[in-house]
């Protein structure tokens, strides 16, 4: 059975507008430290505006706070070491190498005028083994697969060695066995004390890997539970219109997309 | 990571390199000194190799090196900032905004060349196309928009020169007006430093403090916002310090473009890439590149001297072909 779980960050009463349109109205949500929270909902849903709320990319109504502290209140050098944000796409615009990309998570650390600190080179050499690219140091990170890709820009994310975590569509345009890499991945980092949210479109992944799922449905939280609570056959049919068949397989419950409604 | 000994060197030797051209730039000329007279005539009255080098020499080459490494650095700058190498302050109409403002004033007689309101006149055109570009090509700017964007206000600059020209108030300073353009270091004094200098050094300052963000913007906006970096702020602070620099620089100079588009890629391979620590080596670049071109003009024998502006457009704009060919895949991928 899980533990009562500390919640780090803190979403109260958050409604998202641009322009006359509310993307987001109302969200109320926690990410507990040790665990990994996905967020899911169909294109269009709010999802990526949320995530980027959460993170204090954009303005919003409401209260986001972390470990009790404002995220207002914090300047953009401590929230930078309290969040770190993978969002969507993995950009990288010049051909530097992956060691100078993965240290780029250092940033919110460095003082403008010193060197790399042996912090900063531990939380390197940590963040490039934990997503196996270690390998991969030397490469210009241009000239890597997507996959590849996809882990070192993780690797960056982890750097920064911040109690939070938010992931925006981590595994998209990834093959199955990457996709299972990166799961594992964020699962391991939130089992190991980290609160961890992933936007992830696939269910049948959130299923297996998460600890806690949030569906959004039109900029509104339908459901906020384990899994298994929260991915109901009856919502999924609501919220994407697909039906769905739940396996149970040594794994765990599995959902299997049959077709859509 | 934050450095190697390579791109220190290098560095080390860039600066070497313009010290040397410095030197070559003051003993150059139709009037031939000594290496020890020119040096001695800087610093006392050595008679006519005083006047000559002290007068003459000394600002061209002093504005040289100045232009040099100020397009060097805001080539190095917006390409930082647009994460993008192609991008140049002359490819966005920057200079020929500053150009155009500079010239207006001129034509109308509103203000004497050595005036300086000519280079403030000048800055805020460059201020308002580089924020036009920036307001146009919107936050997401991809090569195709930046581009175009800046094709446009390119041509809109044009046309305004044109329509000055058109409308001089006689052909005497239509045709001065329009050797100005070329762009060119001869007969400068140093009034011209003294007007320019102090504008294109804060233009340095206010690029230089802002480029630990463009290591940050090679992740994109999102992510480098996520890393602490303002990216609103250092967005309007680059246009600012460039139009500052480039305003200046073709204010007392007129128009030489493409310093800023080259400077960069010849050093960027040796410092890993990174867009920060570029800045420094492309304005040593930069100013090597100008002091050897104003060199050059000066050897080139003939009734009339070649332009600045159209030798560092001669070897520019081939050098831009041959870029956009090796970007070819890239471009074509672009949406």
């Amino acid at each position: 059975m899980k533990l009562d779980l500390a919640p780090r960050l803190r979403a109260e009463h958050l409604t998202i507008r641009r322009g006359a349109r509310t993307i987001v109205s109302d969200a109320n949500l926690a990410l507990n430290a040790g665990e990994l929270t996905v967020l899911a909902g169909a294109n269009g849903a709010g999802k990526t505006t949320l995530a980027r709320a959460m993170a204090g990319l954009i303005p919003c109504e409401g209260r986001i706070t972390i470990d009790g502290t404002a995220l207002t209140a914090m300047s953009a050098r401590e929230r930078a070491r309290a969040l770190a944000y993978l969002p969507q796409g993995h950009e990288f615009h010049w051909p530097m190498s992956v060691a100078h990309i993965v240290a780029l998570g250092r940033e919110p650390h460095a003082d403008p005028f010193s060197r790399t600190s042996t912090d900063d080179r531990a939380a390197i050499v940590r963040a490039m083994e934990a997503t196996s690219t270690d390998y991969l140091a030397d490469r210009i990170v241009t000239t890597l697969s997507g996959g590849e890709r996809a882990r070192v820009a993780l690797a960056r994310a982890l750097a920064t060695d911040a109690p939070v975590l938010i992931a925006d569509e981590p595994i998209a345009s990834l093959d199955g066995r990457h996709q299972l890499m990166i799961m594992e991945l964020l699962r391991d980092i939130a089992h190991r004390g980290a609160a961890v949210l992933a936007i992830i479109h696939d269910l049948m992944l959130a299923a297996r890997f998460a600890d806690r799922v949030i569906l959004l449905d039109q900029g509104r939280i339908v459901a906020n539970d384990e899994p298994i609570l929260a991915l109901t056959a009856e919502r999924i049919a609501q919220i994407f219109n697909i039906s769905v068949h739940r396996v149970e397989t040594p794994d765990g419950p599995l959902l299997l997309p049959s077709r859509p409604l | 990571m934050a450095s190697d000994p390579q791109g220190r060197l290098l560095t080390v030797l860039l600066a070497a390199l313009v010290a040397v051209l410095f030197a070559v730039s003051l003993m150059t000329g139709p009037a031939h000194f000594d290496a020890g007279i020119v040096m001695k005539a800087l610093v006392s009255d050595q008679g006519v190799a005083s006047i000559i080098v002290h007068d003459v020499r000394l600002p061209r080459t002093l504005l040289a090196t100045l232009i040099g490494a100020t397009f060097g650095i805001a080539g190095a700058a917006l390409q930082g900032l647009l994460r993008n190498p192609l991008a140049e302050p002359s490819l966005f109409g920057a200079p020929q905004a500053a150009a155009a403002t500079a010239a207006g004033l001129m034509a109308f007689g509103l203000v004497s060349p050595t005036s300086l309101a000519v280079p403030l006149g000048g800055i805020l055109g460059a201020l308002v196309s580089v924020g036009a570009l920036v307001a146009i090509a919107g936050r997401h700017a991809s090569l195709t928009m930046t581009l175009l964007a800046g094709l446009a206000l390119a041509s809109l600059a044009g046309a305004a020169i044109a329509l000055i020209l058109n409308l001089a108030p006689n052909p005497y300073i239509a045709l001065e007006i329009a050797f100005w353009l070329l762009g060119s270091l001869r007969d400068r004094s140093m009034i011209h430093v003294w007007i320019a200098a102090p504008f294109m050094i804060a233009s340095w300052i206010v690029l230089a403090a802002n480029a630990r963000a463009f290591r940050a913007l090679t992740l994109g906006e999102d992510a480098a916002a996520s890393l602490g970096v303002d990216v609103g702020r250092v967005r309007i602070l680059v246009v600012i310090g460039v139009a500052l620099g480039v305003g200046a620089a073709v204010s007392v100079a007129g128009a030489i473009s493409f310093i800023g588009l080259v400077a960069p890629h010849l050093v960027r391979r040796f410092y890993g890439s990174d867009p920060t620590r570029t800045l420094l080596p492309s304005a040593l670049a930069g100013a090597a590149l100008l002091l050897a071109a104003d060199i050059v003009v000066r050897l080139v024998p003939g009734p009339l001297e070649i332009k600045i502006g159209v030798v560092t457009a001669l070897i520019g704009v081939p050098f831009f072909l041959a870029m956009i060919f090796r970007e070819r895949r890239v471009l074509e991928e672009a949406p």
